[in-house]
């Protein structure tokens, strides 16, 4: 399993009939087990790499392969939850038959056996975004593919559902890409953090953690970031 | 309660009328009721209202699955709706009387005429209704469904049809008083039975009475369906939302 990334460019046409560039040139591949981050300014094109990515945008240039039989799990940026279906068929209708036991731990672990039965309406934003990476996990997928899975969660929240990603991660076969504004969540769950530049975004570098992720430490993870954070402020600023 | 009460004000309004207009005019509710009880003793106000409603139910049938069809159609793939609006537009402008009447010379006064003739009545309007909805379908979840690869079928029933389904119901509701008042006029000028029927037997003779009874128990009949089988639907449909406190 191996996902492949070759985008020459990819440009949208705007209202008014202009261009505008959104993505540049960029490479990147990643391995069976792998967990990539893509961090960059908001507006830099992030969301539309996951999308050319997940195959939703073919209208780009370049190429991104991946297996033809690839099964996907995402989160996007917003729940998308089917308001008309409860928490339980959203999850369900996306899946093969799932057995209820492991529905069950799954919803447990994302702390929302209570809200089973419940409509999208009746739930918070919070709430809303866990059912959506509880979907996007009971899948099993061969790629799992997080919008800022994280964002607008309280710490004690956002702690939990990084041990729920990074325990899907851990499984070999798998890989995950998420986009972070976040350097923490960053560095706690990515084997290789990709630093993406403002629009039209393109790679500015690749930082790979080799520590593995259930062996980095708190002090390692504050030297990593340290390490990471430096050579940032000494990056040439734009004219 | 309440909808007792307007009820009595209707009845007593009438019989104040009555009394006033004469009974050639307009006779008093028991005149009317007598009349009513005749026929239901005949059994003919049963098989007339029996045979309209087939009618109804026949041509709204088919008139919804054509254009909920079209109108999805039309919603989704452009070139079909650049073939189909012009059609649409001449058929939304057609007089009602222009299609019974040509449907009645081109297809002889047949049952297949009149049902034919309400059903084209009805469609254009579920046409752009239908249309509106699938125009106004969330892309987003068209895309969720897309990656997770949720298959066309299902994604259908589960992912597009529900954000119809209050598009279908507002069709099927202002539809169905549009065939309710076109099946009258269709029998009315080309059928040997049925309540339009009855009811132009009745003016050629100037027997309000008469005209009156079948008026009102099919006003009645509608009223009831309306309220037993469409309300129901429709509250069922919106379960899902929120309700307001």
């Amino acid at each position: 399993m191996r996902l492949d990334v070759d985008i020459l460019g990819k440009a949208f046409e705007g209202a008014s009939g202009k261009r505008h560039e959104v993505l540049s040139e960029m490479h990147f591949s990643l391995a069976a087990g792998e967990v990539a981050v893509l961090f960059g300014p908001s507006g830099c094109g992030k969301s539309t790499l996951l999308r050319i990515i997940a195959g939703l945008d073919p209208d780009f240039e370049g190429t991104v392969s991946r297996p033809a039989d690839l099964r996907i799990g995402m989160v996007f940026q917003e729940p998308r939850l089917l308001p008309w279906r409860t928490v339980e068929d959203n999850v369900r209708l996306v899946t093969p038959p799932i057995d209820d036991t492991r529905l069950s731990a799954l919803f447990a672990a994302l702390d929302l056996s209570e809200h089973r039965h419940h409509f999208p309406g009746e739930l918070s934003l919070g709430l809303a975004r866990r059912v959506a990476l509880a979907r996007a996990l009971a899948v099993e997928p061969d790629l799992l593919i997080l919008d800022e899975p994280l964002a607008s969660l309280d710490d004690a929240l956002a702690g939990r559902m990084r041990d729920e990603i990074a325990g899907f991660a851990a499984q070999v076969s798998r890989i995950t890409i998420l986009v972070s504004h976040d350097l923490d969540d960053a560095v706690r769950l990515g084997d290789r953090l990709i630093f993406l530049s403002e629009r039209p975004a393109r790679i500015l570098r690749v930082v790979p953690i080799a520590t593995p992720r259930e062996a980095r430490s708190e002090t390692e993870i504050a030297r990593i970031k340290a390490e990471i954070a430096r050579p940032i402020n000494d990056w040439p600023q734009r004219a | 309660m309440l909808r007792l009460l307007s009820f009595t004000v209707f009845l007593a309004s009438w019989w104040i009328a009555a009394l006033y207009a004469g009974s050639t005019k307009l006779p008093t509710p028991p005149a009317v009721l007598e009349v009513a009880l005749a026929e239901a003793r005949s059994g003919a106000l049963f098989v007339n209202l029996g045979v309209t409603l087939a009618r109804v139910v026949l041509a709204f049938t088919l008139a919804m699955t054509l254009g909920v069809a079209i109108g999805y159609l039309m919603g989704r793939v452009r070139w079909a709706n650049r073939l189909g609006d012009p059609w649409l537009i001449l058929l939304l402008n057609l007089p009602a009387l222009v299609v019974i009447v040509l449907a009645y010379i081109w297809a002889g006064l047949t049952e297949v005429a009149a049902i034919a003739a309400i059903a084209i009545n009805k469609l254009p309007a579920t046409v752009v209704t239908l249309r509106e909805g699938t125009r106004a379908l969330d892309a987003s979840l068209d895309e969720m469904a897309q990656v997770f690869a949720i298959p066309r079928r299902h994604a259908f029933r589960h992912v597009v049809l529900p954000q119809l389904l209050p598009y279908i119901a507002a069709a099927s509701r202002s539809g169905l008083s549009l065939v309710w008042k076109i099946v009258l006029v269709a029998e009315l000028l080309g059928r040997p039975n049925g309540v339009g029927f009855e009811i132009g037997v009745a003016f050629q003779l100037f027997d309000v009475p008469r005209l009156l009874a079948y008026s009102l128990t099919f006003a009645a009949v509608v009223l009831v369906i309306e309220t037993t089988m469409l309300q129901p639907f429709e509250t069922k449909l919106t379960r899902w939302r929120p309700r307001a406190a």
